[in-house]
Order: structure tokens, then C-alpha cells, then sequence
């Protein structure tokens, strides 16, 4: 428990507070605590079946958590059965999330994926919606798909394409589930940039990676994440340089030997 | 874009057209190739429809297996008159002729009229009952309807493919009424008292007998048309013919018809009349005069008679398969909500609804609404059946929606939810409309088989096209010509339907990249 308390100061976006998260018999997470500040860019890293993506989906209400308590600027989740979805519209509002499959909506084109929750959650008027679409869509650079049905883009389009979607109600955290895996180096560099630019405008990011390499040269903190709980977090320099725990060791040894 | 083979838009309307003649042609050349009635052994075969009931032919309610019945002793009579056994076929009375030329039987008789279209292509005995046409009206309406000129702008009733059918429809653009064409003769007496019809056009016979069933109906003394009962045989068995109607001469003669006729009620003075007018002739009926114009003229001249009609039956069907399928759909949809999304009392209600749709045969449903609800309320029968078909089809269609919408990926509905969506709009948003994609093919083909199951309306009195096919084939006497029209119909129908499912469904399911 050295390197745990080195928190970031500024008040947290994210709290998770022993939180523990079960299918059946097994428990995926084991009490798992976990500080985010605003406007930083997280790598939640760790080897495949850990819970990394258990940790995403308990922050955005997806899987019910069965101990401890989540807070997301200042919405509280409590563990038990999942609530209704009326009584998630706030941490909705907070929280945006990318898929890891992107999961767009196969029969709606790229725009139409980015306006749906403006126009129909939010009661943004469809012009404006289309509007705001039209800017992201250029900022991540597929506005040339925007008339494309999901089935058409390529992976890199469509995970930006799913970005955009996230990114379209403005939530101040966004959660981005292994956004590296089907990059290939360039786009990974482009990825990294453009999730550094968010965050240097005050949008709190959490990515979950297998990739040291874009951790260490974009993320300005990694969390290792071993067995359903918080092993390490630091500075990427830091703890990607000189591991404390023998599950940091594994997952660079990993990255070695591709 | 792959290359996706398919029908191309100008084959698939040649394959129409070529199954259409293939159909067509296979039809004519059956109507010209009667086949051969056996018409010798110790027994008469003779076939009747029990269903016509007494005092034609019922079973006898003590002895079920056993017929009784005027016609049943008639054929008696002729039976041992030519020294052999009566034996008798049950067969449902619009199908007589096509059964004695098909060799069920060697005879038809329970209450066969003598008409045009039957002498042209049947052979018929002497008569051996005349009848009159008459009109039954509610007692109320004694005064107000007495012709069928009182009846101008009403509906009209008969049982279809009837002499009496053709009286209707031939005065109905004069008299500006609607017939309404029935397939028993016991539901129009029902829907007269009931206020569906203003009048009800049948036998005097059959008349006399639903009044005896139904109170507060009277029938007008004058008769619309007279007309008589023959026994019915394939063409080319003359000789017996000939032997039948001597017997027949014969049993007149010394008095047995008349015995027969008393026994069950139905001798009267223009049986007498009849009678005595047909010895005196030696046999030859008042009907042999010469026949009115006989509307042959070949297959063109028939196909340009039926076309008209067809075409008009054929909207009736269209109309009522895509009223009930847009039922059907908006039902089912709703179900399968309900079935997904609502608690637990809503989806048993659901699940029984479903079950006994499924479960129970669509025809007892639409009597069930037709007939069954008439007393809390009278659908017309055009909206009886869009509307039975309807709620029948949406069980179907649930399921299909049902397991469609089971089928929307998890991801799909996770990621609209994230997205701050409601419920209801992830349904209506992203569930919905994935699972209408998944949807298509199976509700296409229940569409194609609704349009074919519309024809079962056709008990509603509902004239579509099956019904219409079916009184040409009565009237005709033969189902070939009419029946290959109708099924061209259908084709026309269904295929362009098929066509545009397939369309759609390359335009949905293209392959992923």
C-alpha cells in the first residue's frame, strides 16, 4: 500500500469505495477502490479477465455492484439490483462510455448515431444536433463517413464514430473500454493526441489498455488492476519503470514479448 | 457492392404469367374431358347432402348412420324400380355435379335444381318437385317489403350458388339491392331477424322450415320464380337416364311420389298441378321449353364474363388482407412488448391470448365473432373479417416479434442506454427497429399466407375471391376454368409480394465488411 495514496489533489470526479461485483459465485471484483481528478487522462491496465471492463461497467450501471458505493461527480450509486433507467438519467448525464465492439447502432449511419441520445434524451433540436455531430465527426476526423451505415466503416472509424456518440451529450467522464486493441501504431498515436486534448480541456478520461506503450507516452497515471482489485497506481513513469507488484511485472513482461 | 443473384424484375413477372396460362391451360382442357360415370351393379350409388337436412335428407336422429327424407325415398324408389339396392354417398351439396362426374355416385338428388348451366353440361332426370322462390321478411316488415322492388338499396340473402343466388344477382342492378350469398341456409333466416338482412330469397321449402325454427319471420305468398328438383347423372350414361325417368313416370303414376311428398309435408296444390301437367305431357316437363340464350361463346367469351367480377373480389381480398395484416402487425407488436417488458399478470393474459389464437382453428373464431357476438354486437361482415383475421394473425406475429426483438444484440441496447435513453425510447429507437430487419422475412411470408387464408371469410358471406371462383364453379359446373383464374389471382398477388420482401430484405442484410 506505498504508491495507493499518491492521489492526485483537486476534488474527485470518480469515487469507488470498496466495491465488490459477482456473476453467480464467482467475484469479479474484490473491494476495489478507486480516486479519479478531473481533467486527467487514466490507463486502467492489467491482464485480460482481471475486471478491468467490470470496473467500466459499474461505473456506467451496467452490471450490478453487490458492496461498497460509486459516486460520479456527486451522483451516487448504491450496490444491489440495478435501478430503473429513469432513475439513472443523472449519472447519464456524467458518465459517457465507448465500447470496446462500439456497439453503433447498426441500422442508423454515423451522424444519425451521434444525434440520437441529443435529439431524444436531451431535446436538442435536430439541426443544432446535426450540427454538433458535423463538429465531432471533423474533430475525429471521419466527417467524410458521416452518410455511413456502421457496417461500412472500418474499425478505427467506427471507434471514433463511437467516441463522437459518447462524447455528444458532453459528459464530464468519459470511459473508453480497450480503445488500442484493433489500432494499428498510427492511429494509436492519433488516439493518444486526441484523448490528450480532451483532457487538457477539462474532461476527466479512464481508458482500459493492455498497451504499455501508449500508457507510458500519453497516460498521465496508471491503475494496475490484478484479481479484482487495485494493485499500483502511479505515474506512468514510475510504475511502468519500476513495478512494485508481481502483476505489473507480468503485464510488461507481456508487452515484451510482442 | 456483391453480387446477390435474384429473379430479375421482368422474369419474375414472366414466371407469373407462364405458371398463370400453365394453370390456365391445364384448366381447360380438364373442363373438356368429362369423365365416365360406372352406372351398373345391384346397387345405386346416389349422393346427397345430409347437411341439406329434412325434409331433403337428415340422418335420422335415432339411427345416425341411417337417412331419411324425402330425397331419400325418392332414390329409393328408383333404386328398386331398376331392380337394385340404394346406396347412398354423403357429399357436400355444391359439389354434386363435379362428384358424379368424378363416378362417386351414379345419381345426384337432394334438392339439385334444374338450371341452364347444369342441362348444358349434366345430364338431368325429370323433375320430380316443383318449388317456388319465395321472399321472407320480418314479421314487422309484412306490408313495407312484399316484392323485391320494396327491397331498394337492402341486403338480400340466399344461400350462394343457387338458383335463387342468380334471381338476386340478376335483379340486383335493377332493383338495386345486395345480395348476400350464404353457405348454409339456416344463418341467413338468423341475420334477417337479427337486422343484417332485410329479406331472405330461398325455397319454399326451406322457408317453410325456418319459420318453424325462427319466430317473427313470415314469408309473402307470391312466388318470385318457380322452380323444380332433378336428379342429376354424368353425360353419357343417356340409357339410364331414360330407365330413371320411366321410373319416375311410373311411381307419379300410381301414386308413390305423392305418398312420399304427403309423408313429409310438402305435397300441395302445385304439386298437383305439376304432377297432373307432367302425366299429361308423357314426361315432359313445363321446363323443357326452350332454354334461354345459353351464355357459352368459348373460353374468351367466359373468361370476359368472369374477369369482371373476379377483379372486384380480388380487391375485396386485398382489402381485407392488408386491413388485418396492419392489425395483425400493431397487435403483435403490442403483445410482444407486453410479453418482454410487462409483469408478470400482464404476460400470462398475453400467453393465454396467444395460446388459444394458435390453438383454436381461425374459422371457429370468425363464426365466434361473426355469429357468436351478434348479440352484443352486429359487425358487418367485411369488418367481422378483417377484423377475425386480425386478431388471429397478431398471435402469430407476436411470436414473431417476440423472438426478434430477443434477438437485438445486448450491446445495442447497453450502448442506447448509456446514452441517457428511456426504456421506451430504446425500444422505439434501437429495439424496435433492428428487430422489424429481423422481423421481415417471416412476417412476409405470413403476409402470403393470410392473402390465401382470406378466403375463409368467405362463411361470413363475404364475397372474395375464392367465393367468387367457387359460385362460377357452381354455376358453371365446373371448378376448372374458374379455379384456374382464381389461383392466377393469387399469384399475381404473392409474387410481387415475395419479390419486394426479397428486395428489401438485400437492402437490410447486406454483408457486414
Amino acid at each position: 500500500m506505498t504508491r495507493t495514496h499518491i492521489e492526485p489533489d483537486g476534488a474527485a470526479i470518480l469515487d469507488m469505495r470498496g466495491v465488490r461485483l459477482a456473476f453467480g459465485v464467482r467475484e469479479v471484483l474484490r473491494g476495489v477502490d478507486l480516486q479519479l481528478a478531473r481533467g486527467t487522462f487514466t490507463a486502467l491496465m492489467g491482464l485480460s479477465g482481471v475486471g478491468k471492463t467490470s470496473i467500466l461497467r459499474a461505473i456506467v450501471a451496467l452490471d450490478p455492484f453487490t458492496a461498497g458505493t460509486i459516486e460520479v461527480d456527486g451522483v451516487q450509486l448504491q450496490a444491489g439490483p440495478l435501478p430503473r433507467e429513469s432513475r439513472l438519467r443523472a449519472l447519464r448525464r456524467k458518465v459517457g462510455m465507448v465500447f470496446q465492439l462500439h456497439h453503433l447502432f447498426e441500422h442508423l449511419s454515423a451522424t444519425d448515431n451521434v444525434t440520437l441520445a441529443l435529439v431524444h434524451a436531451l431535446g436538442v433540436p435536430r439541426a443544432q444536433a446535426e450540427a454538433r455531430a458535423a463538429e465531432l465527426l471533423d474533430a475525429l476526423q471521419v466527417s467524410g463517413r458521416a452518410r455511413a451505415l456502421p457496417r461500412e466503416l472500418s474499425g478505427g472509424e467506427a471507434q471514433r464514430v463511437a467516441s463522437a456518440r459518447a462524447l455528444a451529450t458532453d459528459p464530464p467522464l468519459l470511459l473508453l473500454d480497450e480503445p488500442t486493441a484493433s489500432l494499428d501504431p498510427a492511429r494509436r498515436e492519433e488516439l493518444g493526441r486526441s484523448l490528450t486534448t480532451l483532457a487538457s480541456t477539462g474532461r476527466t478520461l479512464m481508458v482500459t489498455t493492455h498497451d504499455v506503450e501508449f500508457a507510458r507516452q500519453f497516460a498521465q497515471r496508471v491503475v494496475i488492476v490484478a484479481d479484482g482489485q487495485i494493485v499500483e497506481t502511479g505515474h506512468p513513469r514510475e510504475v511502468l519503470s519500476q513495478p512494485s507488484h508481481a502483476a505489473t511485472r507480468a503485464l510488461l513482461q507481456g508487452a515484451l514479448r510482442h | 457492392m456483391p453480387q446477390v443473384s435474384r429473379i430479375p424484375r421482368g422474369r419474375a413477372a414472366w414466371l407469373t404469367a407462364a405458371l398463370a396460362l400453365a394453370l390456365l391451360g391445364t384448366g381447360i382442357w380438364f373442363v373438356e374431358t368429362p369423365h365416365a360415370a360406372a352406372g351398373t351393379g345391384v346397387v345405386l350409388r346416389w349422393g346427397g347432402d345430409p347437411e341439406g337436412g329434412a325434409p331433403f335428407v337428415e340422418a335420422d336422429p335415432d339411427h345416425p348412420s341411417v337417412m331419411r327424407g324425402f330425397d331419400v325415398e325418392i332414390a329409393g324408389a328408383i333404386a328398386s324400380g331398376l331392380g337394385r339396392q340404394a346406396e347412398f354417398v354423403p357429399v357436400s351439396w355444391d359439389s354434386i355435379d363435379q362428384s358424379v362426374r368424378r363416378g362417386d355416385f351414379t345419381i345426384g338428388m337432394s334438392g339439385v335444381e334444374d338450371t341452364p348451366a347444369r342441362r348444358r353440361r349434366m345430364l338431368e332426370t325429370i323433375p320430380y318437385y316443383e318449388f317456388a322462390e319465395v321472399l321472407t321478411v320480418r314479421a314487422a316488415d309484412r306490408d313495407r317489403f312484399r316484392t323485391l322492388a320494396d327491397l331498394r338499396g337492402r341486403r338480400v340473402g340466399t344461400l350462394g350458388a343457387t338458383m335463387a343466388y342468380t334471381l338476386l344477382t340478376n335483379r340486383a342492378s335493377a332493383d338495386d339491392i345486395t345480395p348476400v350469398s350464404y353457405d348454409d341456409d339456416v344463418h341467413p333466416y338468423q341475420d334477417l331477424l337479427s337486422g343484417r338482412l332485410d329479406a331472405v330469397v330461398l325455397d319454399n321449402i326451406i322457408a317453410a322450415r325456418s319459420m318453424r325454427q325462427v319466430p317473427g319471420l313470415i314469408t309473402q305468398p307470391q312466388p318470385l320464380e318457380i322452380g323444380h328438383y332433378v336428379g342429376v347423372l354424368a353425360p353419357g350414361s343417356d340409357a339410364l337416364r331414360d330407365q330413371i325417368d320411366a321410373v319416375l313416370l311410373a311411381r307419379m303414376r300410381d301414386g308413390t311420389v305423392q305418398r312420399i311428398l304427403t309423408r313429409w309435408g310438402v305435397w300441395d296444390q302445385r304439386q298437383a298441378r305439376f304432377e297432373a301437367g307432367l302425366l299429361e305431357a308423357g314426361g315432359r316437363a313445363p321446363s323443357d321449353a326452350p332454354l334461354s340464350p345459353s351464355a357459352g361463346g368459348g373460353v374468351l367469351a367466359t373468361l370476359a364474363r368472369y374477369l369482371p367480377a373476379l377483379l372486384e373480389a380480388a380487391v375485396v381480398t386485398v382489402l381485407i388482407s392488408c386491413g388485418s395484416m396492419a392489425l395483425a402487425v400493431a397487435l403483435g407488436a403490442l403483445i410482444a412488448a407486453g410479453r418482454i417488458y410487462g409483469g408478470r399478470a400482464v404476460r400470462s393474459v398475453l400467453i393465454g391470448y396467444v395460446e388459444l389464437m394458435r390453438g383454436t382453428p381461425v374459422l371457429l373464431q370468425l363464426f365466434v365473432i361473426y355469429y357468436g357476438f351478434a348479440a352484443f354486437i352486429r359487425l358487418p361482415a367485411f369488418w367481422a373479417s378483417l377484423i377475425g383475421l386480425g386478431l388471429n394473425y397478431a398471435a402469430y406475429e407476436s411470436e414473431i416479434y417476440r423472438g426478434a426483438l430477443e434477438a437485438v444484440p445486448r450491446g445495442q441496447l447497453e450502448a442506447a442506454r448509456t446514452l441517457g435513453l428511456s426504456e421506451a425510447k430504446v425500444l422505439r429507437l434501437v429495439r424496435g427497429p433492428q428487430a422489424f430487419r429481423l422481423a421481415l422475412p417471416p412476417m412476409t411470408n405470413d403476409f402470403v399466407s393470410l392473402l390465401k387464408d382470406s378466403s375463409l371469410v368467405s362463411v361470413l358471406t363475404v364475397v372474395e375471391l375464392t367465393k367468387q371462383a367457387q359460385i362460377f364453379a357452381a354455376n358453371s359446373g365446373s371448378w376448372l376454368l374458374p379455379g384456374a383464374l382464381c389461383g392466377a389471382f393469387y399469384l399475381m398477388l404473392s409474387l410481387p409480394l415475395a419479390h419486394l420482401a426479397r428486395r428489401l430484405e438485400l437492402r437490410w442484410k447486406a454483408p457486414s465488411v
